[in-house]
């Protein structure tokens, strides 16, 4: 069987899918920041596969996987400074003990 | 000859990359967590590959296999103390995650398989370098010169926060 769009995209389904559930049940700020990560790849995979087999003439959806890119770069940098800023305030990263918003 | 190979080539790098991804939500050590995020970028960039998709293949090994990896690194190091083994616990909704998981992936996948989607049978651009370059600095200009302000600010913003505001 001729690998297809199908393919890709099931691919980039089951990395979404593994980015939820660590996004989910992760106790650690870290490690959701990775989850993340995971989900934004699993989009540009997506856009890169349907950009190859439904409008390969068209360069956009790589264009737009590089914009995801940089807003992901910036998303993890911005994210990893404050998970620095709690754990020297608090001395945790466990999301889980950042409730203090809740009465 | 060469369909198999490109069949062998993304099963291969389909089985890392999903392999490596779920080593990542699944281990309870974080740093091995990190390693097998790495891992996970350079198989998704094979992917890209795969999909006649070079430049952006150089970029994720660039951006995602060096700068994210290693700034994760760093967050690991700066913020762990105590058993590295136990650092990556699960909290108390593992079921339910599994089950919202679930019913999305089975979703996504049911949705994925009966669609039918109109293949396009013109050629690849050739090179997707030049393009994306013209297509940045003409129709995008704007998103791009965005983007450009987008990670400024995102950087200086994260400085301060990770310097930490001076009390006056």
């Amino acid at each position: 069987m001729t690998i297809g769009l199908v393919h890709f995209l099931t691919i980039g389904a089951f990395l979404f899918g593994l980015g939820l559930y660590g996004l989910l049940t992760k106790r650690n700020a870290v490690a959701v920041l990775m989850s993340i990560e995971l989900m934004l790849n699993a989009v540009n995979v997506n856009l890169i596969a349907f950009n190859k087999f439904t409008a390969p003439a068209d360069i956009i959806g790589q264009v737009f996987a590089v914009f995801i890119i940089a807003v992901a770069a910036a998303e993890v940098a911005v994210g990893l400074a404050l998970v620095f800023s709690i754990y020297r305030d608090r001395s945790t990263v466990q999301v889980d003990d950042l409730d203090w918003l809740k009465w | 000859m060469s369909d198999t190979f490109y069949t062998i080539a993304f099963y291969a790098l389909s089985f890392l990359t999903i392999g490596s991804a779920a080593g990542v939500v699944m281990l309870r050590n974080l740093f091995h967590s990190a390693l097998f995020l790495a891992l996970t970028f350079v198989g998704v960039a094979g992917l890209y590959v795969m999909l006649s998709a070079e430049f952006i293949a150089a970029v994720q090994v660039l951006v995602y296999g060096g700068a994210v990896a290693i700034m994760i690194v760093l967050g690991i190091m700066l913020t762990q103390r105590g058993n590295m083994a136990e650092s990556s616990p699960q909290n108390r909704w593992g079921l339910l995650g599994a089950l919202v998981t679930g019913s999305t992936l089975a979703t996504l996948i049911w949705a994925l398989w009966t669609t039918p989607w109109q293949i396009s049978q013109e050629p690849m651009t050739e090179s997707s370098a030049p393009a994306i370059a013209q297509s940045m600095l003409q129709d995008f200009v704007a998103p791009f010169e965005i983007a450009a302000l987008l990670l400024t600010v995102a950087m200086i913003g994260a400085i301060i926060l990770a310097k930490g505001a001076k009390d006056e």
